[in-house]
């Protein structure tokens, strides 16, 4: 069963057009990419589905649910989480505290008890370090726990956002190009990690990439966008055999290139 | 002289509580507020009609100033936050706030309009000051330390992140909100029972300013820093009191040194603390000799 369900997903920004008619679907427990031009309107559909935009037309459903009018707190609270693009880490907060406001959701006290500081207040509190500085130890970010977001080199930063992430334990994830910026090696690395999280986290993820290296290691599927309009989806080996594709984004010399 | 000393720290603690509720509200939340004179004029009003014409007890008195100045907070706070204005529509939605209240006060029957209240019981006393604002302080700083004091930061940072790790703008801000309205209320229920006498042109915009300068001049995500910066800008002009209209240029300088010399505020978003004191002084012995 599909775990995500867009159907005939439209949006407009006054008279431009950034997706058109999107439907697909992912279903439990994939990998799917998300690729195509800039300026396809990739980054626009995960807007979409986490609530940051609201749709001109069509539905999203998230596990049967209807989804399309909800919040992005509510779409937290459902189990969607994403990282974006440009990085968006609490910048002057340590690696740990952007870690732990994601951890607090899941260890909920009332306002009245932290105004009194009460014992059930400490106890959770101690339990939201515990947590936090797991999801830190997952990335391998524990030694910078104490430092400034801001100061991590780019590709820590990315793993933090990806542990933040985490830590809202969602169903479903949504990277969005989480290698941008990286050299071979470094984008080999992080689509190591993500096999390792999405099967030890259970995750299904959805994943805007530009590196055609991760996207065909990681996806089983890929849906190909172009102006906003689908122009291919399939298996990595259909869509890399798909001249559309291959004009419009990945180039005529890609086979013989890449792999 | 004495007394004359215990009133201005008086004065001084009634303000802190007031600087430290927007402290929360501006320094940790991140929206501006130049309307707050009107929490801290309905919490004066409030306890000052209580104790003045219904003979209230004034403990019970002060609690009622905040608890309708957090109710007004809901009500103000409900549609504008609701609406996600952004941060300068919200700050200017709070300047015709302040006013309006401020009008209101003068043409209501029970206000006794621009008359105001005189007489008021004189039940503020320096230790009665001190012991609510360390209560206030001790409750403030429980906040920022809980999850909802990071969720307040959170939204200040980046409220399109925050809302990605589950956080509820529109309830985090107006809990805030509501904190500081209550924490404004208290300090004018204070000030009413301290002067003993109130009118509504005590409550104009300046005082609105006065209290958010103190909160950025403080350090913006700073409870101690506001607290500090506001009995500097209070004990300064009195300090100058010698020097007569040159201390209100003396303080108008203050606030432009600080915000050229130090743009984060006195305190940045640090606290001030015994431990921190401490390594100051031993830094400033040992100079030079490595970091702190």
């Amino acid at each position: 069963m599909d775990i995500l369900r867009l159907e005939a997903v439209t949006k407009r920004f006054g008279g431009i057009v950034a997706c058109k008619d999107i439907s697909f679907g992912i279903p439990e427990g994939r990998i799917m990419g998300l690729i195509g031009p800039n300026g396809a309107g990739k980054t626009t559909i995960f807007n979409l589905i986490t609530g940051v935009y609201s749709l001109t037309a069509g539905r999203i459903y998230f596990r049967g649910a209807d989804i399309t009018r909800l919040r992005p707190d509510e779409l937290v609270a459902l189990g969607i989480a994403r990282t974006f693009q440009n990085i968006r880490l609490f910048r002057n907060l340590t690696v740990l505290d952007n870690v732990r406001i994601a951890v607090d959701r899941n260890l909920p006290y009332s306002f009245g008890a932290a105004l009194a500081r009460l014992p059930s207040v400490l106890s959770k509190e101690r339990a939201v370090y515990r947590q936090a500085t797991e999801y830190l130890a997952a990335l391998g970010l524990s030694g910078r726990a104490g430092d400034r977001a801001d100061s991590l080199p780019y590709g820590l930063q990315r793993k933090l956002e990806i542990a933040r992430a985490l830590a809202l334990k969602p169903k479903l994830l949504l990277l969005d190009e989480p290698a941008a910026g990286m050299n071979p090696e470094e984008s080999a690395e992080l689509a190591r990690l993500i096999r390792r999280i999405h099967g030890e986290f259970g995750l299904t993820t959805l994943l805007i990439e530009h590196h055609m290296d991760v996207v065909m290691e990681l996806c089983e599927q890929i849906y190909v966008l172009n102006f906003g309009v689908k122009l291919a989806e399939g298996d990595a080996e259909t869509v890399q055999g798909n001249p559309d594709v291959l004009r419009a984004y990945l180039g005529e010399g890609y086979k013989r290139a890449g792999n | 002289m004495l007394s004359y000393i215990s009133g201005i720290i008086t004065f001084s603690l009634i303000y802190v509580i007031a600087a430290v509720g927007l402290a929360i509200f501006t320094g940790f939340t991140g929206l501006f507020s130049l309307g707050h004179a009107a929490f801290f004029a309905i919490g004066a009003y409030t306890a000052g009609i209580l104790t003045y014409f219904y003979d209230v007890n004034f403990w019970l008195a002060l609690a009622s100033g905040g608890a309708m100045s957090g109710l007004v907070g809901i009500l103000i706070g409900y549609p504008t936050l609701k609406a996600k204005l952004r941060s300068d529509y919200f700050a200017i939605a709070t300047l015709g706030f302040g006013e309006a209240v401020r009008v209101l006060l003068e043409n209501l029957e029970i206000t006794q309009g621009a008359r105001g209240l005189p007489g008021i019981p004189a039940e503020t006393t320096l230790p009665v000051a001190a012991g609510v604002t360390v209560i206030v302080l001790w409750v403030a700083r429980n906040f920022v330390h809980s999850r909802y004091g990071r969720a307040a930061v959170a939204v200040r940072e980046d409220f399109v992140a925050a809302e990605m790790m589950g956080i509820n703008l529109f309830q985090v801000r107006l809990l805030s909100l509501v904190f500081s309205a209550i924490c404004g209320g208290v300090a004018g229920g204070l000030f009413a029972h301290y002067v003993s006498f109130i009118q509504p042109s005590m409550f104009t915009s300046y005082l609105s300013t006065q209290l958010t300068a103190s909160v950025v001049a403080g350090g913006m995500g700073s409870i101690t820093g506001p607290a500090v910066a506001t009995v500097i800008f209070i004990a300064i002009p009195e300090v100058l009191r010698v020097a007569s209209m040159w201390r209100l240029v003396a303080y108008g300088l203050l606030l432009v040194a600080i915000m050229v010399f130090r743009p984060q505020g006195l305190l940045g978003f640090r606290e001030l603390s015994w431990a921190g004191v401490k390594r100051w002084l031993t830094l400033g012995k040992a100079a030079g000799q490595g970091r702190g």
